[in-house]
């Protein structure tokens, strides 16, 4: 038991991760209601920028931004000062693809209620078998 | 200017797309001409890069100048070379047959329907030529977001085929990306032929193990490898005959690709089977892709969703190829991008014109539609006969290929599915080929007007014609397309 508190507490960030995935995936497959499924899957994806985000971190060290003194001598650059800034620019990318991806989900949801009247997935199914057994 | 031809075959579509969209605004009857031309440049870049590359090998070009790892680098060797030449073609013989369809179904929507198709075959383009692997992950959601939309785009379940689509697509795309940020922990590089270099270095740790495995997850469900498939047949049935002619043969096809390129450039070779011994379980599972694909093909009564699953089986294929781990699997997993996507072109335009015509996909649909649509079914015909696997359309070739490696490696379930699925997609083609010839038109009024069905217009035939004599031409040159193509990219150890 103190092992694996020991294990899990060094390494929190991915713990925390894997859980909030999980949670975001449950949300995708257990609800019924369309809208908590995309918010399921936003939860998802907000999992693994924070992932990304949290394996650049350093200890004591401080944000990436280079404060030059006003006649712009160039010091030395100890990398280890500062935070690693690659997975921030990433994931900068990565939150505008999930938030198209939102955009376009949310947007399908809208015109599926347009259709269907409702937004839960069992509702849907039983107008959709309705429709088809009305044209046979 | 043919030194940018890697960056070029990216950044014209992306340009068409903007000037296609500007057109809408303007005046709505430019778009088709823009988007045409957008396309047709884009072929001529594409072959002039594979021209490149059979000439002096592998062209890499650097984004911005910016030397890797620190800058984003495209890779083009003669395996994307080929990849982007059967995008581009595809996409533009699909625009060409497509534009009657789009202006008869949403006349109003022409301009954002054009725009997102540029957009989406931008994406692909950029897909195979890229060497950087966020780069790819970012033009993937690039591919997948506009195709949510050239799907939602269609009649009735359309929009909640593509919000199911949409759903589990993210779910692949994030798991590439996972598997992205774990190989970057170990190796500290984006960069694939950066990572190829280091990771022979590297402890074969579990984290590596997990990347591969997370990489390989999400290019599956992209791809909709059995049993992670359940979107395709919703997606590409309801969606618009445009749409799913461009959708079906090359979505799929490039994820394949991306498969290959991860177990070739990036991870070391035969990684796949020496460290992790996953050719076992992954080959059972594309024999099971493919005799599942097979026979729920059988039950269908609507050929479109007939054809969806027979596209499943083919990705079963190209899987069982890939991870046979010999030379001729290789080689067949890698003909069959090629075949399967002038296969899968020439079936759903066949659809297409009978859509047009008919208005409607069923079996019963077709009854006695050979005699008014003659060439349409004799196109249909020769894809038929390449789903079947008849010399000499180019089936049979990859078949033949396939079938060999897995002998040779002794994956004998494998070659019973592949011989199975021959059998079975000779059933349900003989069933329509039966039906469209040897059944009585029913002479039932009221009902789409089917007594009145002609041939297919001009604008729709050309284009359908021209890919089923491609199916023979390129079984024909079969021999060269190995021996220039595919034979440079296959890694010297693979037996």
């Amino acid at each position: 038991m103190q092992d694996l508190l020991q294990l899990i507490a060094a390494r929190y960030n991915y713990w925390l991760y894997i859980v909030l995935m999980m949670v975001g995936f449950y949300a995708m497959i257990a609800k019924n209601n369309l809208v908590k499924k995309i918010a399921g899957m936003s939860i998802f994806q907000t999992a693994i920028i924070l992932f990304y985000i949290s394996i650049g971190y350093k200890k004591d060290a401080t944000i990436p931004i280079l404060m030059h003194a006003p006649d712009g001598a160039h010091h030395a650059v100890h990398a280890a000062d500062y935070v690693n800034p690659l997975p921030h620019v990433l994931m900068l990318t990565a939150i505008v693809v999930s938030v198209s991806t939102l955009g376009v989900a949310l947007a399908l949801a809208v015109k599926v209620y347009q259709s269907y009247g409702t937004l839960e997935e069992d509702e849907i199914r039983e107008r959709m078998r309705e429709e088809n057994a009305s044209q046979e | 200017m043919s030194h940018h031809l890697p960056a070029l075959v990216v950044v014209i579509p992306l340009l068409s797309a903007m000037l296609v969209s500007g057109a809408g605004w303007v005046r709505r009857r430019l778009c088709f001409p823009v988007a045409f031309l957008g396309m047709g440049i884009t072929l001529a870049g594409a072959v002039g890069l594979l021209l490149q590359v059979m000439d002096s090998g592998p062209v890499h070009y650097r984004l911005g100048g910016w030397e890797p790892p620190w800058g984003i680098g495209y890779a083009v060797d003669a395996l994307g070379a080929m990849v982007l030449v059967v995008i581009a073609g595809v996409a533009l013989v699909n625009l060409a047959a497509g534009r009657l369809d789009i202006q008869r179904e949403h006349p109003d929507r022409e301009g954002a329907f054009y725009t997102l198709y540029v957009l989406f075959v931008a994406g692909l383009m950029g897909i195979v030529a890229t060497g950087d692997l966020f780069n790819l992950y970012v033009l993937l959601e690039v591919t997948s977001l506009t195709g949510y939309a050239l799907i939602a785009l269609g009649r009735d379940p359309a929009p909640l085929a593509s919000l199911r689509y949409l759903l589990l697509g993210t779910i692949g795309a994030s798991f590439y990306l996972l598997g992205t940020g774990y190989l970057y922990i170990m190796t500290g590089s984006l960069n694939m032929a950066d990572v190829a270099g280091i990771l022979p270095g590297v402890r074969s740790t579990s984290a590596i193990q997990v990347a591969f495995l997370l990489c390989m997850t999400g290019v599956w469900i992209k791809m909709a490898f059995f049993p992670m498939h359940l979107w395709l047949p919703g997606a590409y049935t309801h969606a618009p005959s445009a749409s799913s002619g461009l959708l079906a043969p090359l979505m799929t096809k490039v994820m394949v690709y991306v498969m290959i390129r991860l177990m070739l450039s990036v991870f070391p070779p035969s990684y796949a089977h020496s460290v992790l011994d996953l050719a076992t379980p992954v080959v059972w599972l594309a024999t099971l892709a493919i005799l599942a694909g097979a026979l729920m093909a059988l039950a269908q009564r609507n050929i479109k969703r007939m054809l969806c699953y027979v596209l499943i089986s083919e990705i079963g294929y190209m899987v069982g190829g890939a991870w046979l781990g010999n030379r001729a699997g290789m080689t067949g997993a890698v003909l069959h991008i090629l075949n399967d996507a002038v296969m899968t072109l020439c079936l759903f335009l066949v659809i297409h014109n009978v859509a047009f015509r008919v208005r409607g996909v069923d079996l019963e649909h077709f009854k006695g539609l050979a005699r008014t649509m003659p060439w349409t079914f004799a196109a249909m015909a020769a894809g038929a006969l390449s789903f079947i696997g008849v010399p000499p359309t180019c089936g049979f070739f990859s078949k033949w290929y396939l079938i060999s490696g897995a002998v040779q490696a002794g994956r004998y379930g494998f070659a019973a599915a592949l011989l199975a699925s021959s059998l079975i997609n000779a059933i349900l083609f003989f069933r329509i080929i039966e039906t469209a010839y040897f059944e009585s038109a029913p002479d039932r009024e009221g009902h789409g007007g089917h007594a009145a069905s002609r041939e297919a217009p001009l604008e729709m035939l050309v284009p359908l014609l021209a890919v089923a004599l491609a199916t023979v031409i390129i079984g024909l040159y079969t021999g060269d397309i190995v021996t220039s193509l595919i034979e440079h990219v296959l890694p010297a150890g693979l037996t």
